[in-house]
């Protein structure tokens, strides 16, 4: 993962909130050109965080990169404001389907298309979406707030598309959605790094999902990786297994009594 | 029977204009939560940047295009200078800059245009009333709400239809979501002050033609207020519908409580009517339904 077809490079990067809460504590990471990457990790473990670094976000939260630097196709981009980065080919998906709910679907599509200029680049950007969604090609009109949860991640990805992203940084898709509906969005995006060609940052809690997809993955603990490697082997590790994906050794479901003991079996922690 | 509807079409007129003005506070307020309380002010100036240039001898419409002009320049400045490095800061010290601004404009407009009022001369409007079977109107009223009738329209399928207008609106709905699509919110502020300045120019230029131009259409001007209170801060149907509601309870008040409380019952009116609507229904009519201390 050290050759130099990477599209994102992150270096060591450190995160402060209003300068003195220190939440990402040196990170390393690398996207391939054209490669799904899955960023996992618990609640709090800062994955979030490293989307909005990436994206220029944070410092809308009052956020800053205090120390390494994040390169995009070569060039720094840690210093720039969000919609720079966003015109570079960045985009994020926030997580939570923030759909703008009060505009209709299509809408919420023209909105993703704000820095296109032109009306038939437009046109040709609702037709790849609705061809990758043909649902929402269907519930175009109606008001975002009120269509179903998978429907509004589908808006919130087909929004996303609509900038002509060269790299999308997904933050939990699945989050609250029926296993069915997650099969589905995760088919698509898989399609559309295949297809489109767009290389994709993608960070899950559920491990399971998130190694199929990407052939790539780190770990994240309190603001740290703590692993990285290619997915097969991770979903070998008995930690990961153990803590990420609910397994013991043999296979089988654990008893709450061996969950107990999840903090003290946690070693690679300083 | 006649008095009546009379005083309801004069209150729906000029409530025309006060949901004008009251949409550009409203958009302010939604896209970036800034409570902009010297919109009477802002009234005021492109009431008197018009009256200027009208008695220039520049014919009526060419100078309300001008202040136009003027108004979408005033406003970028505006949210450049004063509002733009308050982003992020407490709501309380943005709202006590926007009082600071419109202590400075109003001294600034008795500095260039003096205290005296100044009405538009020759008048722009016919002085002969027009009469609906029974109904009589001046014919300023009628001009007046046609003008914020179609300015509302024109402001509306921006907002609907345009690049911008969609982007103002998804920043007021989700600014993060916005900011993470490429939509700059330092545009969308500056171009909430510009079309907030516009609106409000042409509803004080339309009120200083009813009732001539001092510093008093600053006051009328602050009825946005009660007017977007009543409508729900963050609803633009509400705005409307509010400006309406209250150009008609100002105009019954006048008509029919002057003669026993001489003076200001048309000035308070709106007021008291606003604290006793906020006990029963403290989102307005259309507000979103979320807690708002204001």
């Amino acid at each position: 993962m050290q050759d130099d077809n990477s599209i994102l490079k992150i270096n060591n990067v450190e995160v402060k909130y209003h300068e003195v809460i220190l939440v990402i504590k040196g990170v390393s990471i690398e996207v391939p050109d054209g490669g799904i990457v899955a960023l996992l990790g618990a609640n709090g473990a800062g994955k979030s965080t490293i989307l909005k670094a990436i994206s220029g976000l944070l410092k809308h939260e009052d956020g800053q990169v205090t120390d390494g630097s994040i390169q995009f196709m070569g060039q720094r981009i840690d210093r720039m404001p969000p919609e720079k980065i966003a015109k570079l080919g960045i985009v994020q998906v926030i997580e939570g389907r923030r759909v703008f709910e009060h505009l209709t679907v299509e809408q919420n599509l023209k909105v993703g298309a704000h820095m296109r200029k032109f009306g038939r680049s437009i046109k040709e950007g609702l037709e790849m979406v609705y061809h990758y969604f043909p649902r929402l090609y269907q519930k175009r009109n109606e008001t975002a707030g009120f269509i179903s949860g998978g429907e509004q991640q589908m808006t919130v990805v087909g929004r996303a598309l609509m900038t002509s992203p060269k790299l999308i940084l997904l933050d939990e898709p699945s989050m609250g959605l029926a296993p069915l509906l997650i099969h589905e969005i995760f088919n698509i995006i898989t399609r559309l790094n295949a297809e489109e060609k767009i290389s994709i940052l993608l960070v899950e809690q559920n491990a399971k999902l998130a190694l199929n997809v990407a052939p790539y993955a780190y770990v994240l603990e309190s603001g740290r990786i703590v692993m990285n490697d290619s997915a097969e082997k991770l979903r070998e590790n008995p930690d990961i297994k153990d803590f990420y994906l609910g397994m013991t050794d043999l296979g089988g479901r654990k008893s709450f009594r061996d969950v107990k003991h999840y903090k003290r079996r946690k070693r690679w922690l300083t | 029977m006649d008095l009546i509807l009379m005083t309801l079409a004069t209150g729906i007129m000029v409530g025309g204009i006060y949901a004008l003005v009251a949409l550009g506070w409203v958009l302010i307020y939604k896209c970036s939560g800034v409570l902009n309380l010297a919109m009477g002010e802002m009234t005021l100036i492109g009431a008197y940047v018009s009256l200027s240039f009208y008695s220039m001898g520049i014919p009526f419409l060419a100078s309300l295009l001008i202040m136009l002009v003027i108004g979408f320049i005033l406003g970028i400045l505006v949210e450049r200078i004063f509002l733009d490095r308050l982003i992020g800061e407490p709501v309380l010290t943005v709202i006590m800059v926007t009082v600071g601004l419109s202590f400075f404009f109003k001294g600034t407009l008795e500095f260039i245009w003096g205290t005296d009022t100044r009405v538009f001369s020759p008048p722009v409007f016919s002085i002969e009333p027009i009469r609906f079977g029974p109904i009589i109107i001046g014919s300023v009223y009628l001009w007046s709400f046609m003008a914020a009738i179609i300015l509302l329209v024109v402001f509306v399928c921006f907002f609907k239809y345009t690049r911008w207008g969609l982007a103002m609106q998804a920043t007021a709905d989700d600014e993060m979501a916005a900011l993470s699509l490429g939509v700059s919110a330092r545009y969308v502020y500056a171009a909430a002050w510009a079309i907030a300045f516009m609106a409000a120019g042409v509803g004080g230029t339309l009120l200083g033609n009813i009732n001539g131009l001092n510093i008093s259409v600053a006051y009328l001007g602050l009825l946005v207020l009660p007017v977007v209170v009543l409508g729900g801060l963050n609803s633009v149907p509400g705005a409307i519908l509010g400006g309406v509601i209250i150009g008609v309870l100002q105009n019954f008040c006048g008509a029919y409580l002057d003669q026993f409380f001489p003076g200001g019952v048309k000035e308070i009116a709106p007021f008291a009517f606003m604290a006793v609507f906020l006990l029963w229904k403290p989102y307005g009519i259309w507000g979103w339904e979320r807690i708002e201390r204001v």
